[in-house]
């Protein structure tokens, strides 16, 4: 009777396992996104729990440091202002010139931002959970950035919250090019794991680049707009490194990511 | 049945996945998440029943795929596998020795994310993996081996607390009382 429990026990658990390895990948994607959200009330715990001692801080203040922090405020919204209008100016003579050369108009990105809920606890995966969904149309595949550079993308999309696939990843390769003469092209693919002296930031790198790819260090790296997921121009990185590979065929670069990924906190989403 | 202890042991579990998927700290300091629910997994296999172990291997892994990049499900097989054999032998185990907690706990945590990543491997996927997983490994063992005596430590706290005190017998029993004076007949 008690060994007959036991071989119950181990063909129910081996069972429900091997039912939902099987089961379709729509299937198992709600099926994850419903169970994950039984997280979704310990969020707000959290995140009040965080939020306290920062009110605690906020509410001890003095005066004079506020009324100092309002005037440096005042002063950056004034430069902001006076970007913006430069930027404006720029802008529209862009279009005027693009309408002169018969070239399709750039369309201005529409951001949203997004907290970061989760970090995924598998160390073997690079994603991160936002509290954006469905709710607030978003989609699988949208661009997900900081104000540093690119993070990654909408990989999988619940009604409340959604996973994102951070560059450095097997799941998420990014078409990009180098801001130099050539405009060398590339795929930013990941290059392992963080080992012991790089535990902050995962190891990427621009592979797939041509043998005769003209790269020096510091260059910078942007999406290129190619393979239609992520919009031209958007900036990743800089170059690190360059390694020439199988006597010279083969070109690679290391890449430093803009964004810090393993601090991140909000994140915007880019709807196109 | 004392449903208690189960209901504590999937409540850790359940906080523990959360706690691995909000809280940074260690991946921050030392490059890896540390995953307590080998350990946890540890102490069910020593001290609950079968059903226990199943549904911590079961609700835990599910919980734990549900907010990873994991497909769901994969984790289910490795906590039970570190669970069960333990399950099945645990008469012979010393298992309030912190000695053995660490070991067991050590051998767990080793064996549980390997067989994921086997398990990972054998279903096409393409996991994150290099010379630095190795380093990964080692905090996971480390981190989950620590822990094993802290979660014996504070479940017997809990049991103590919220559990029922085993009943005792008082060792005076008037049937055996010795009686000492002048028997008058």
């Amino acid at each position: 009777m008690f060994k007959q429990k036991n071989y119950l026990a181990l063909g129910a658990v081996v069972f429900v396992a091997v039912l939902l390895l099987s089961l379709p990948t729509r299937a198992t994607e709600r099926l994850k996104l419903a169970v994950g959200s039984w997280f979704l009330p310990l969020f707000g715990l959290a995140g009040a729990a965080q939020q306290l001692p920062g009110d605690l801080a906020d509410s001890v203040l003095p005066r004079h440091e506020l009324l100092l922090q309002i005037d440096a405020l005042r002063r950056e919204n004034q430069q902001l202002k006076e970007q913006q209008v430069q930027t404006v100016a720029i802008a529209r003579e862009n279009d005027q010139l693009r309408g002169l050369l018969g070239w399709q108009r750039q369309v201005a990105w529409k951001l949203k931002l997004a907290n970061v809920v989760m970090r995924d606890p598998a160390n073997w995966w690079l994603t991160i959970q936002i509290d954006l969904g469905s709710r607030d149309g978003l989609q699988t595949n949208q661009p997900v950035l900081t104000a540093e550079g690119l993070v990654g993308r909408v990989s999988a999309v619940g009604y409340l919250s959604s996973q994102v696939v951070l560059i450095g990843d097997p799941n998420c390769r990014v078409s990009a090019m180098v801001e130099n003469a050539t405009h060398d092209m590339g795929v930013l693919t990941p290059a392992g794991p963080p080992d012991a002296s790089l535990l902050r930031e995962p190891p990427v790198q621009l592979a797939y680049l041509a043998s005769s790819a003209n790269l020096k260090p510091g260059q910078d790296v942007l999406t290129s707009g190619l393979g239609g997921v992520f919009p031209k121009g958007i900036p990743i990185g800089k170059i690190l490194d360059v390694q020439s590979l199988e006597f010279g065929t083969v070109t690679t670069a290391g890449v430093k990511l803009n964004a810090h990924l393993g601090a991140l906190e909000q994140v915007w989403v880019l709807f196109k | 049945m004392n449903l208690l202890q189960p209901v504590l042991i999937l409540s850790f579990a359940f906080l523990a996945v959360f706690g691995e998927a909000t809280l940074s700290a260690p991946r921050h300091w030392l490059g890896a998440q540390i995953d307590l629910l080998p350990a946890l997994m540890v102490y069910t296999a020593l001290n609950a029943d079968i059903v226990t172990v199943s549904l911590l291997a079961g609700l835990g892994g599910l919980w734990f795929d549900s907010v990873s990049a994991n497909p769901l499900g994969v984790s289910i097989l490795p906590l039970f596998a570190a669970g069960y054999p333990i399950y099945l032998r645990r008469e012979l185990i010393l298992h309030e020795r912190p000695f053995a907690q660490l070991v067991l706990g050590t051998a767990a945590s080793a064996a549980v994310p390997a067989l994921t990543l086997l398990l990972l491997l054998n279903t096409g996927r393409q996991p994150v993996l290099g010379w630095g997983s190795l380093w990964q490994w080692v905090v996971m063992t480390a981190g989950g081996a620590g822990a094993t005596p802290v979660i014996f430590a504070l479940f017997d706290w809990c049991g103590g607390a919220f559990g029922y005190q085993p009943h005792t017998l008082p060792g005076f029993r008037p049937d055996r009382e010795i009686r000492h004076g002048k028997i008058l007949k």
